[in-house]
């Protein structure tokens, strides 16, 4: 093969590269379900790839196409024996691209910031919001613990707390938090259709918050390599309307504080205990 | 012209630079050799043949991620006869974390720094050896245990389960997995004796380079390759005592009850609970401390390296030496202050989210200037089409890939999404594979000459080289689109997730790639093996290339050089109109000064 033809070849590569960039979503392998993320936090993430796709791809296409010409060029010199320049670089083009990537680096590393101020660090100890539920990891599956309908969430487990197992549960509409805890070994909490993600640390509690924005179903997965099972530590996030949630956390305490044999308490909101 | 270049033509291919040596046994020759050649030679040898096993770990896991719970063909009866021939949840982890643990502390890194930093450093200085030959052979000696360990950490057990970056206490705790009981010790061992064996070469490559230069070469007259390995032994000697710490404190939190990074209360397996006081975290926070440059000392010799052959075969200096060194010593510098980048999601503070993402941006800042050199380079050169070439090329467009899809993982809130899935994969690769082998691959056809004194097959490496390529991108490119669609990294089976389920048809296209991709290095072996015997005989010189190793004999002698080599300028004046009716000027030629300094305008 001539030197342009291992020109072009390269040309191609990096063009298919570019072709499966975008392809990609076309082919349905975008981001996951309809593409668009339903949490608050989600929304920004996505644009901010966007962003950063859209730049990287503009610089990805002007290297590669000078690759290609300087390789096009470079083999024509060496069919024609036209003999090499002879230099060391040039200062001036030195310094033009160190500045212009240094710019743009710095405008996305301070356009991010706040997009992260917002998820993690002003909100890292939530106060406005309300502590739905406390979700613990633990090999392989998910425990979650959600206080009595119209008590807080306690740091320790109360006795009128209601469980499930890899089933959460979240109001939509606005922003609430769980505690992300591990019972074992390290897990992490992965969301992809809400673009949330946390580890869960043994002997921490993380608060982790969002806002959904619709209801429905999402899959609930742990990104963190945790024993063999790993892969199957799947669950769900149910997302409910307001009243829809209340509800719900009624009747399961209801279910689950009833033997089926004896009547069931008359008042959910008190405890089963003095209930009897 | 060159009164002062002592000629060739009177230097016997034994002469005297054998004096003072003495014909050396099999055993002092070729296994306990102080030579740098030879332990250079047994490094290349054996980290290519771990290459092969690392590689044969691949492809268990692209079989079970293209057709989960299938019977492996061929060996699955074999190896997994208990599974029905299935590679089993165990196995799947076993296979990827000792793919990963093989390809990083048995390949990559030893084949760049214990191979080529052996075989060239003191040849490009124009020194006779190393300055610690004992040393260095004991580095070599040092890796063979690390395979042994390595290899006990496969098979007992089931393997260890924890993965290349054994976070615990997935690692710690013994209840935790199958293989965190003996294999993760055996696998901690391992660790330690690579990095005792790094640690001694960097001591010897730090010395060596900085005393035992040739007269006449300055600093800035060595070649990039030489300065990418300086700077990598210095990485290595600030980083890896931190590695080894951080094991030998995992070794004590398994073996001798210490609590380092396990916190009190907690149950696995209903196993007792944790006495505890200790921190997972720091257990991260230690191992990228040395993982994050060792990302770079897998990089940039093969960086250097790269420069220095894209220069020979374009015929033209290198575009902006200096900026070159300072944007490695850079990379070098900065490397030290990124490592939190892997833990955004870790559950570390996050306002140290923000600090390491500035840096790691900016990390991408050198990284940029490095590839627009290298396209200066190639830019008005008069290209040479050679399989080493195309490698170099290869190695330069898969690093804007690589380098580009970085930059996404460094904005903190976009790495919260596509950290731990397949874009993490698929970023590592471009820049480990697709960079480093490539440019790993180009360096073998180019030196091989100089160490086995016969040439490479060129249409043979060339074959080789366009279907590792098309197959590295078929398998590797995917990878992006996988993450994106939120595949987590190291599940045995993702089919059964709702989300993922429209994912296999791609996986198997992968897999397919990826056995393309493992069948075409039977060229390079065979390439290699066959051309060792029956190559055309090369010359001292055979690219015309300018420095010191080609002006040594082929193979080089003990002691190197028959002629001690003088320096009297750098090593990339290719084209130059000083260097008469040849297109190159080896650094041992004599150019009077007032001639030189009108050059240096240029
Ligand atoms: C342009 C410069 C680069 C940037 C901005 C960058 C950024 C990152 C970031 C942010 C991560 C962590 C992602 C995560 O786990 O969520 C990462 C992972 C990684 N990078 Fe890079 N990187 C760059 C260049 C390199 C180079 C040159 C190498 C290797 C020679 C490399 C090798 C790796 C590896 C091995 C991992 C993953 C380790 C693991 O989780 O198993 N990167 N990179
Ligand atoms: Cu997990
Ligand atoms: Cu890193």
């Amino acid at each position: 093969m001539g030197g342009k033809l291992w020109a072009l070849f390269f040309m191609l590569t990096a063009l298919a590269a570019l072709a499966a960039t975008f392809a990609g979503p076309l082919l349905g392998v975008g981001f996951p379900g309809d593409g668009r993320a339903y949490t608050t936090i989600g929304v920004k993430i996505d644009s901010l790839f966007m962003l950063i796709l859209w730049i990287v791809v503009v610089v990805f296409i002007g290297t590669q196409l000078a690759l290609g010409y300087v390789l096009w060029k470079g083999a024509e010199a060496a069919t024609t024996g036209r003999p090499a320049q002879f230099s060391h670089g040039n200062p001036t083009l030195e310094v033009i691209w160190t500045i212009i990537p240094a710019a743009i680096l710095l405008f996305l590393a301070i356009y991010q910031m706040d997009v992260w101020a917002e998820y993690r660090i002003k909100t890292m100890i939530p106060k406005a919001n309300e502590v739905v539920a406390e979700v613990t990891a633990r090999q392989f599956e998910w425990r979650i613990r959600y206080p009595q309908a119209g008590k807080p969430l306690g740091l320790r487990p109360q006795p009128d707390d209601v469980h499930t197992v890899n089933d959460l549960r979240v109001p939509v509409g606005r922003s609430v938090s769980i505690n992300l805890r591990t019972e074992d070994v390290q897990h992490s909490f992965f969301v992809p259709h809400l673009r949330i993600k946390q580890d869960a640390v043994p002997g921490k509690v993380i608060p982790v918050w969002f806002h959904v924005t619709k209801a429905g179903e999402y899959d609930l997965v742990c990104a963190e390599l945790c024993g063999w099972g790993h892969y199957k530590m799947k669950a769900r996030v149910l997302a409910m309307p307001e009243d829809e949630f209340q509800a719900w956390k009624k009747q399961i305490a209801v279910e689950q504080f009833t033997d089926g044999v004896t009547a069931a308490a008359p008042d959910s909101n008190q405890t089963p205990n003095t209930a009897e | 012209m060159s009164t002062l270049n002592p000629s060739l033509d009177h230097a016997s291919p034994h002469g005297h630079a054998g004096h003072g040596h003495h014909e050396l046994g099999f055993v002092r020759t070729y296994l306990f050799s102080t030579d740098h050649k030879m332990i250079g030679i047994q490094f290349l040898m054996t980290t290519l043949l771990m290459m092969l096993v690392g590689g044969l770990f691949a492809l268990g896991v692209r079989w079970q991620l293209a057709w989960p719970w299938e019977r492996m063909p061929f060996y699955g009866d074999k190896l997994f006869p208990g599974e029905g021939g299935q590679i089993s949840p165990e196995a799947y982890t076993m296979l990827f974390t000792m793919h990963a643990s093989v390809m990083t502390f048995l390949v990559v890194i030893p084949i760049l720094g214990g191979a080529f930093g052996n075989l060239l450093i003191p040849l490009q200085i124009g020194a006779p050896d190393m300055a610690f030959p004992k040393l260095n052979m004991l580095s070599y000696w040092f890796f063979l245990p690390a395979i042994v360990c390595f290899g006990m950490a496969t098979v007992i057990d089931g393997g260890a389960a924890a993965g290349w970056t054994s976070y615990p206490l997935l690692s710690v705790l013994r209840d935790a997995a199958p293989g965190s009981r003996d294999a993760q010790t055996w696998w901690l061992f391992g660790v330690t004796f690579v990095g005792v064996s790094s640690m001694m070469g960097s001591i010897n490559y730090i010395t060596t380079i900085i005393n035992m230069r040739a007269p006449g070469m300055t600093l800035f007259r060595m070649p990039l390759t030489i300065w990418a390995m300086l700077i990598t032994a210095i990485l290595q000697a600030f980083a890896l005592p931190v590695l080894t710490s951080a094991g030998l404190m995992q070794l004590s939190d398994r073996l001798l009850g210490t609590c380092f990074f396990i916190p009190a209360g907690v149950i696995v397996n209903n196993a007792a609970p944790t006495v505890g006081g200790g921190q997972p975290l720091l257990w991260q926070h230690l191992f990228w401390f040395y993982s994050h440059p060792a990302v770079y000392i897998m990089l940039l010799p093969a960086m250097g390296m790269v420069s220095d052959m894209l220069a020979c075969m374009c015929r033209k200096p290198i575009f902006g030496y200096k900026p070159m060194v300072f944007s490695m010593a850079t990379i070098a510098g900065l490397g030290f202050i990124v490592w939190g980048h892997h833990m955004y999601a870790s559950g570390m503070n996050p306002a140290l989210g923000m600090t390491f993402m500035v840096a790691t941006i900016m990390i991408a800042l050198p990284s940029a200037i490095k590839t627009f050199n290298w396209i200066g380079t190639m830019w008005g050169g008069r290209l040479q089409f050679n399989a080493v070439l195309l490698n170099c090329v290869a190695f330069v467009s898969m690093f804007v890939i690589g380098g580009l899809s970085g930059i996404f993982m460094a904005a903190v809130p976009v790495d919260v999404y596509i950290h731990d899935t397949y874009f993490i994969v698929a970023h590592f690769h471009y820049i480990l594979f697709g960079s480093t082998l490539f440019g790993v691959f180009a360096a073998i056809q180019f030196w091989f000459p100089k160490f086995f004194g016969r040439m490479m097959n060129d249409t043979v490496a060339k074959c080789h080289f366009v279907l590792t390529f098309i197959g590295f991108n078929l398998t590797f490119f995917p990878m992006h689109l996988l993450g994106i669609a939120g595949m987590p990294r190291r599940y045995a089976d993702y089919l059964h997730l709702p989300y993922l389920e429209h994912l296999g048809p791609m996986n198997q296209f992968m897999t397919y790639a990826a056995m393309l991709m493992g069948s075409a290095q039977i060229l390079l072996i065979g390439n290699f093996f066959l051309s060792m015997f029956f190559g055309p005989k090369a010359g001292r010189n055979p690219w015309h290339a300018n420095s010191l190793e080609w002006f040594a004999p082929s193979p080089p002698p003990h002691g190197n050089f028959d002629v001690p080599p003088i320096v009297y300028h750098g090593p990339y004046e290719y084209s130059s109109p000083l260097s008469g009716d040849k297109d190159y000027l080896p650094q041992t030629e004599y150019v009077p000064l007032a001639q030189r300094r009108q050059v240096d305008a240029h």
